[in-house]
């Protein structure tokens, strides 16, 4: 019995190939505009996740700008601060901007990171040659540097760079490390300034050169099991005596909970979305019904028929529901093509990686199945309620 | 028990508020093997016997039994079944698909039946063939003359052996002679034992019919038997 519906919509439906075409173009473009909106979307999503996710959720970023008499943590105040339970160890966020010599090479306005021994510690994985900037480089304030790999081919052209110099404000740092910043767990730090040129140097250097010895920022990393909210809690206590209970002389954000507020916008605009490109599919499903309502009108005296050969009404509207899921699966599908072509070149234009999204496959089609079932119900009805002696009769 | 007996039927159309008696306390009744005609002018209301006889529709009052079965109050999926199984029709304008082949369109009552395909065209091929479109099955019905759409319309019809064959000015949209040789068609049926009521205005076709019943305003004579 299905079928024979479906033998007898496909006759009916390629018998007029450009009117079905135009019919089914609401339904593609509806569909289109979902897949190609949804996919594009995930890939920025997934994107901006997974630079979050190299962050890594246990970290706990700390603002601590102070107030005008006490700005910033001192060596001292972060010791005490990194010294509450739960937490495994911290990085400063501290920068400058310099003007970069070696060789004969010159580069301007390179990013300049200052950080302690932890940042390398947890990043083994990105030294990819030499070694990572340690405790005592620290300490004794040691003209070193690590360079990353797109540095390194700018300032010493293909060069092994190990052991070499290079020159910031008139100081020489040796270069004893190859970063590969796309390893590894990240700081936010990195991730906000992006993978571009960058040198880092022991953070204390950082700390010379913008003239002051304390740290305004640094990212603090917690055990895996540690209760987060407590360690934020005793953290709280313990800079509301440092910074006297000022108001916003300071802010923690958890990243944990920073990734879960990121993943509810993420699924409000993704609902926004699919709710915008829901209403051309509804008016995609209006032309089906139109297109429905025609063909009944039509068919009169071929339903009058088959329904004194001895068709059931129940027959005659499953045929003609039939002949309405098929229409707007066929849109469904076409837009489901479509849509991933715009998302794929989308991909390639806007430089992320290109996912097939099942969600939003599943969810074209199953948009324009359901738009062929409601908007396909009335005209089916209206086709097994007729009468089939004025069906006949109207030859 | 006559194969179609109906007593007193009464059909009244109610349009814009006023009701038009159609059927007048009609008593008619068929034995099986007949072949009968209903005669009549157009508006005497052989239309609406047609629709009620095939079970298009039911009487306003009065009972029918076909086959000994009471056609009345049924629901229209259960006057959809006695259509199937105890109604062949035969249209004047042949009501073939014109997107099916010659073949889809015989099988077509077989599969509302809800026998197998293989079933349906089994049948089908052999009704056909008996008709003489054997060299026919895949043809489109604009690809045949009147005379053989016809055949395939009988075909069609009398392929679910049907208890009655209800034709409904068959020869109508047809010439003359080909006109003369479906009637020698419905003789043959007729003569193998298939009941056949044909509904016409035309009283020389009626008289290939074995009896003879008039239609005017409603009310329906006596039967005349033909001497055919």
């Amino acid at each position: 019995m299905l079928r024979e519906s479906i033998t007898i919509s496909w006759r009916n439906i390629t018998q007029n190939k450009f009117r079905t075409f135009l019919t089914v173009l609401g339904i593609i473009i509806g569909v289109t505009a979902i897949i190609s909106l949804v996919t594009i979307l995930q890939g920025v999503i997934d994107e901006v996740n997974r630079q979050f996710d190299s962050v890594g959720a246990n970290t706990i970023i700390v603002s601590a700008t102070g107030t005008p008499l006490k700005q910033g943590l001192s060596d001292h105040e972060i010791s005490e601060l990194v010294e509450i339970d739960g937490i495994v160890g911290w990085t400063p966020s501290v920068s400058n901007t310099a003007s970069i010599h070696a060789h004969e090479t010159t580069l301007e306005k390179v990013n300049i990171k200052g950080i302690n021994e932890v940042y390398f510690a947890r990043n083994q994985e990105m030294v990819v040659a030499g070694r990572g900037i340690n405790y005592l480089d620290i300490e004794s304030k040691n003209t070193v540097c690590v360079i990353n790999t797109d540095m390194a081919q700018k300032l010493f052209l293909g060069e092994n760079p190990i052991g070499k110099s290079i020159v910031i404000y008139g100081v020489s740092y040796k270069v004893i490390g190859l970063l590969d910043e796309t390893a590894g767990l990240n700081s936010v730090m990195t991730v906000m300034s992006g993978v571009g040129d960058s040198v880092m140097i022991p953070y204390r250097n950082v700390l010379s050169m913008n003239g002051t010895d304390r740290v305004y920022a640094l990212e603090v990393y917690t055990t895996e099991d540690a209760d987060v909210l407590g360690t934020v809690d005793q953290m709280e206590t313990y800079l509301n005596q440092v910074f006297n209970y000022k108001d916003d002389s300071y802010s923690l954000i958890e990243m944990e909970n920073l990734l879960d507020m990121m993943k509810d916008l993420q699924g409000m605009m993704r609902a926004m979305l699919v709710g915008i490109a829901s209403i051309s599919l509804l008016v995609g499903g209006i032309g089906i019904m139109n297109m429905m309502l025609v063909s009944v009108t039509e068919r009169t005296t071929e339903i009058g028929l088959r329904k004194a050969l001895g068709a059931e009404p129940r027959r005659i509207q499953i045929q003609f529901l039939t002949e309405a899921i098929i229409l707007s699966l066929m849109g469904g599908i076409m837009g489901v093509i479509v849509g991933l072509t715009l998302a794929y070149i989308a991909a390639i234009v806007i430089g992320y990686p290109f996912e097939l999204n099942i969600f939003a496959i599943v969810l074209g089609t199953g948009f324009s199945a359901a738009v062929g079932i409601i908007f396909g119900f009335a005209p089916a009805k209206k086709a097994s309620e007729l009468n089939p002696i004025d069906a006949l009769r109207s030859i | 028990m006559a194969l179609l007996d109906m007593k007193q039927i009464v059909k009244i159309y109610v349009t814009g508020g006023e009701e038009q008696v159609v059927l007048d306390h009609v008593d008619f009744t068929v034995e099986e093997g007949e072949f009968v005609a209903i005669l009549g002018p157009s508006g005497s209301g052989k239309s609406t016997m047609m629709n009620i006889i095939g079970c298009l529709d039911v009487p306003t009052s009065g009972e029918y039994y076909l086959n000994g079965r009471k056609i009345a109050d049924l629901e229209e999926k259960e006057l959809a079944h006695i259509r199937n199984k105890e109604i062949g029709f035969i249209f004047q304008s042949f009501q073939l698909l014109k997107r099916n082949t010659v073949l889809e369109n015989v099988m077509l009552p077989l599969m509302y039946a809800g026998l197998p395909r293989h079933e349906q065209e089994r049948r089908a091929k052999e009704i056909l063939t008996r008709m003489g479109l054997k060299d026919k099955f895949d043809f489109f019905p604009h690809q045949l003359s009147g005379g053989q759409q016809q055949r395939v319309a009988i075909s069609r019809a009398v392929v679910t052996q049907p208890s009655i064959l209800l034709a409904d000015e068959p020869t109508g949209a047809l010439d003359q002679r080909t006109g003369a040789e479906v009637m020698e068609l419905f003789n043959e049926l007729n003569q193998e034992g298939r009941t056949i009521i044909m509904i016409t205005h035309d009283e020389k076709i009626a008289a290939h019919a074995k009896r003879i019943v008039k239609i005017l305003d409603g009310k329906m004579s006596k039967g005349v038997v033909s001497d055919a």
